[in-house]
């Protein structure tokens, strides 16, 4: 190939103008910009940042594999509604035994997977038996652990028996763990995503884009585009200028607040403000170095003035929680004041901590949101007396490898979009490096408890949390979405894994 | 000529033996594994150890270069840690997308350039021509991405006449086509034109000078005519070794614009592997690109000797 590929550089170069002229049926298919009549559209093009290695979220990690298949091309049993509840997707009803320990699913009789084959309890079976094999790789496939068997009762009734009582088990089948696949296929998922969904993947075109088809045989109530297209930018600028040029129809999760003006300004467009998973953590290394000192961690969040970076670093966009619990989780509480700003409190709390002239290794990856709230950080801590030395490292490589892998490092600033992840305090590994088994008991009687019990106890974790100001939690991520004119059924939170198209329509929707 | 082609060849294979070497120590060095970034944030160490040992990044450097170098021996660049997929065969694809932009730039260089570099030294005395040559002094002095941005914010963003970014391949159609790669094209051409009309403006001049065309214009021809009936082959020479320097540099510069025109060629490929560490895939466009970069200087000599008959002689 090493020759050949040489080769082809230059026979190409003196083929390609003869070749200019050459138009197949191999047409790209892309009238998602169309300036016809709005009824008249039946297709629509979003800009997303990260684009997927390839189509299978059973080995390959990150968000934007489940974000352009799950619910649009896999189902689960169940979904997440779009204010975060639990409803069912392909189970029509299911009901849980008094011991929390047995779920009995109902069902969707008519469901069929895009090859045809029929969806019946046996695909159930062989769907939450794989993630517990080596077949899965990613480590999110952990959640399925608690599962103890699935007994297929019926060709639509599946019993789902857990090994100990898990609130955390059901919520976390709306995620990529719950995806409903076909034994029949699975043999290429990197390239082929067979499921039941609404949609296929007509087109894969590697860091480019995505191009979903309405299935004419879908189960359930058809979608109303019969095409949606995900086109990936690497580059924000890239994105906006599409979006103002009208080659794509909308911004999914803006990264760049700044920007907005030209948007706001444009009356073809509107913008709109949801929210998300996705805390922006200052993270401190409670294990080692300067931060095992509990006093200078809460100097760092007296310090930081999290209103004004809100403003410098993300336009005034985005709340204040001072946890790890965002507002659509059911046991959130407020403490966005746990630690009002308060630089005097600060150095006074320096002092205490008997650390003379602090100094931290602040290494943050090279994403924008981390970049300019880790300028205000530094600004903020050099008032009290604390020197942050940052290093910007790149993403995800170099920054997965030092701070999350290696721990080697003091403070950094990373959004953690995880749905419910509070519960990676109790684990004394994970790179916050905070060890405390009250925590680690109470996140486990809270999974196992009643839902009210989950409900306290995770409040009493967030509040322990905050009283040992683990760490600072900077800001929640908001959801902003700019969209053309006459869009509607746009999920306007980014909770779920997914961003589902399915109720997307041009016109007022219905 | 033999004698010349097998020292030129020695040189290619050493040289692609050195950035083999290159490539896959700097590769090496660089913090982040493939298989912490495959596996992402929430993997635990055991799971990232078994796929270490399943890509073979777990063994000596020097047995996973000689696995690889042996590999490209056979003709296979490997497989994608992250997609699975032979590598060749994905190079092979986005390459295509990338030459389009680099042949089609130089096209609308070459064409630019000539006439702009001829009239600005056979008018070189009067202020059409200087004008010619200052247009091109600033067009050297713009980078290809300031152009870029310039020609989207107006062309895209506010008359709406061609797309921002993106791609549609030419089996779309000539027309869509065109359309698509209009401002790339023209962001990388131009400023590569203006280059260009510089040194075809020199050697136009250092011809002109000469005492043939003095001879040629002696018989009544103007210096236009004179030039382009005695003087454009003369005038060639050092110009098609330039233009061979560029289409390196157009490789190159084509990387950049990938990126400000969202477009999925062999830049794209480049720029998203190397943050995901697929390490193989990193090695195996490094490897093609300076191997084309090889191979044009190789040509361009050739193409030296065929315009210069002086040359074979020596030769």
């Amino acid at each position: 190939m090493g020759v050949l590929a040489v080769r082809r550089v230059l026979s190409t170069a003196i083929g390609a103008l003869a070749l200019c002229l050459a138009a197949t049926a191999c047409s790209a298919g892309d009238d998602s910009s169309s300036k016809g009549p709005t009824s008249e559209k039946t297709s629509a093009t979003f800009g997303f940042t990260a684009a997927p290695d390839n189509l299978d979220f059973t080995t390959t990690d990150g968000a934007a594999i489940p974000q352009v298949l799950l619910d649009n091309v896999y189902q689960g049993l169940v979904k997440l509604s779009p204010d975060g509840k639990i409803v069912g997707s392909l189970a029509k009803s299911w009901t849980v035994s008094p011991d929390n320990k047995t779920y009995d699913f109902q069902l969707q009789p008519n469901a069929t997977f895009s090859n045809g084959d029929k969806f019946t309890a046996d695909d159930v079976k062989f769907s939450i038996e794989r993630v517990k094999s080596s077949a899965w790789k990613i480590s999110l496939k952990a959640y399925m652990d608690v599962v103890d068997q699935v007994q297929v009762v019926s060709p639509t009734e599946v019993k789902v028996v857990l090994k100990q009582p898990s609130n955390d088990w059901l919520f976390r089948m709306t995620t990529r763990i719950g995806a409903m696949f076909d034994p029949q296929g699975v043999t290429d998922l990197a390239n082929k995503a067979i499921g039941t969904g609404p949609y296929t993947v007509s087109q894969f075109n590697r860091n480019d884009s995505v191009v979903l088809t309405a299935r004419s045989d879908y189960w359930a109530t058809k979608p109303k585009l019969k095409t949606v297209k995900f086109q990936y930018f690497s580059d924000t600028n890239a994105e906006n200028s599409a979006l103002l040029s009208g080659g794509i129809d909308g911004i999914i999760a803006l990264q760049t607040p700044d920007t907005l003006g030209q948007f706001k300004s444009n009356s073809d467009l509107t913008v709109s403000q949801g929210t998300t998973n996705g805390e922006v953590v200052l993270s401190m290394n409670n294990a080692k170095g300067v931060f095992t000192n509990k006093a200078l961690r809460q100097a760092v969040n007296y310090a930081i003035d999290r209103k004004a970076l809100v403003k410098a670093a993300y336009g005034g966009y985005g709340s204040l929680i001072g946890s790890m619990v965002p507002p659509t989780d059911p046991w959130y509480q407020d403490l966005s004041n746990a630690y009002p700003y308060d630089a005097a409190k600060a150095k006074a709390l320096i002092a205490q901590s008997g650390v003379k002239n602090p100094s931290v290794a602040f290494k943050i990856p090279n994403l924008p949101y981390a970049v300019s709230s880790a300028q205000v950080v530094k600004s903020d801590l050099a008032k009290v007396g604390i020197t942050a030395n940052i290093s910007v490292l790149q993403f995800p490589a170099a920054w997965l490898d030092q701070v999350f892998t290696k721990h080697d490092f003091d403070m950094s600033i990373i959004a953690h979009v995880e749905a419910r992840d509070i519960a990676t305090y109790g684990d004394k590994k994970y790179y916050w490096g905070y060890d405390n088994p009250a925590v680690t008991k109470l996140l486990a009687e809270a999974d196992a408890g009643t839902p009210q019990q989950q409900i306290t106890d995770y409040q009493q974790v967030a509040k322990t949390l905050s009283d040992d100001a683990v760490s600072d939690w900077l800001f929640l991520l908001p959801n902003i979405e700019v969209l053309r004119k006459g869009l509607s059924g746009v999920p306007v939170n980014g909770l779920s894994e997914s961003f589902d198209v399915s109720g997307v329509s041009w016109g007022s929707g219905s | 000529m033999i004698g010349r082609l097998a020292i030129r060849t020695g040189i290619l294979v050493a040289s692609l033996v050195v950035a083999s070497i290159a490539v896959f120590l700097i590769m090496a060095v660089l913090p982040g594994d493939p298989a912490t970034v495959k596996l992402g944030v929430n993997a635990n160490p055991a799971q990232v150890q078994e796929l270490r040992h399943q890509f073979g990044t777990d063994r000596p450097l020097v047995a996973q270069y000689l696995s690889w170098v042996g590999g490209l021996m056979h003709g296979s660049f490997g497989t994608s840690y992250l997609t699975n997929a032979a590598v060749g065969p994905q190079i092979a694809a986005k390459i295509q997308v990338t030459l389009w932009l680099v042949v089609l730039a130089l096209v609308v260089a070459v064409v630019v350039a000539v006439p702009m570099g001829v009239l600005a030294a056979v008018r070189s005395r009067r202020a059409d021509g200087a004008a010619l040559a200052g247009v091109s002094q600033l067009g050297m002095a713009v980078p290809s991405f300031i152009l870029a941005i310039l020609l989207i914010d107006l062309f895209a963003v506010r008359l709406h006449w061609v797309p921002s970014g993106g791609w549609v391949p030419p089996t779309a159609g000539p027309g869509p086509f065109l359309k698509q790669v209009a401002l790339p094209v023209l962001s990388l051409g131009l400023i590569q034109a203006a280059l260009l009309s510089r040194y075809v403006r020199s050697a136009t001049l250092d011809v002109l000078r000469e005492d043939h065309i003095r001879t040629a214009r002696a018989k009544g021809l103007s210096p236009g005519r004179a030039f382009l009936r005695h003087g454009l082959r003369n005038a060639a020479i050092p110009v098609v070794t330039v233009l061979g320097l560029q289409l390196a540099a157009l490789l190159i510069d084509a990387i950049v614009i990938e990126k400000v025109f969202v477009i999925p060629g062999l830049g794209s490929l480049l720029l998203t592997s190397v943050s995901n560490r697929d390490l193989l895939l990193v090695q195996g466009i490094v490897m093609v690109l300076v191997g084309a970069v090889l191979v044009i200087n190789y040509v361009v000599d050739l193409a030296y000797v065929a315009i210069d008959p002086r040359l074979r002689r020596s030769a």
